[in-house]
């Protein structure tokens, strides 16, 4: 699903709005993560998941074809962690 | 400093702010954006987000792996798991020159170059 369809399906299910609407919804809630996580900030949204910012020490890399080291600085990654319920949704038949 | 954490009463704020619906109707649709996302991950869609990043999910075989506290091997059951793959944009956007630093973290090995 690409976040034009995520737009339509929500048009869809919402025919009491005009579907322009949904384009500035998902488009705000998405700036708004990740605002947050340029910042540093944490965002937690029970039931669907976690993201959050890792730092990544700098370190000697290489280049897997030419096997020529490469520095790799310092950097900050998002990372996902999957909630509760949505881990159990995924995975139904089991206990979690 | 330690980091803030964003919760759907933010979200639902911001789109209160941004587009001006009543509070209730921001958090309804919050939720609902939510609830279509995970819907399609339930059915086995990845959810491309552009300019964000993309939720993929992995299935994982069966394999062995121990309770932590007894040491005892335990199998576990094959699963689906959710990868978050950052955008370009994302990934350079947490890594500007003018972005909050990194936190140093002088307690582990420091790395001195040369």
């Amino acid at each position: 699903m690409t976040k034009s369809e995520l737009i339509a399906r929500l048009a869809e299910r919402h025919p009491d709005l005009r579907a322009k609407i949904f384009e500035r919804i998902v488009t705000t809630l998405f700036e708004e993560i990740s605002d947050a996580l340029e910042r540093g900030d944490r965002v937690e949204l029970r039931g669907f998941g976690a993201f959050s910012v890792k730092d990544r020490e700098p370190r000697i890399g290489r280049n897997p074809r030419t096997g020529a080291t490469v520095q790799v600085s310092r950097k900050r990654v998002p990372y996902f962690k999957t909630g509760k319920e949505l881990r159990e949704r995924l995975n139904p038949d089991q206990g979690g | 400093m330690p980091a803030n954490t964003i919760t759907r009463a933010d979200l639902c704020e911001a789109i209160y702010e941004e587009i001006g619906l009543s509070r209730n109707d921001s958090a309804k649709l919050v939720e609902s954006v939510l609830a279509e996302i995970c819907d399609a991950l339930v059915g086995g869609e990845n959810v491309k987000i552009s300019s964000f990043g993309s939720l993929m999910l992995r299935s994982k075989g069966e394999r062995t792996g121990r309770n932590p506290k007894t040491g005892e091997a335990v199998p576990i059951s094959p699963r689906r798991v959710l990868v978050f793959r950052p955008s370009n944009i994302l990934k350079d956007r947490l890594n500007q020159p003018d972005a909050s630093p990194a936190e140093p973290r002088p307690s582990r090995t420091s790395y001195s170059p040369g």
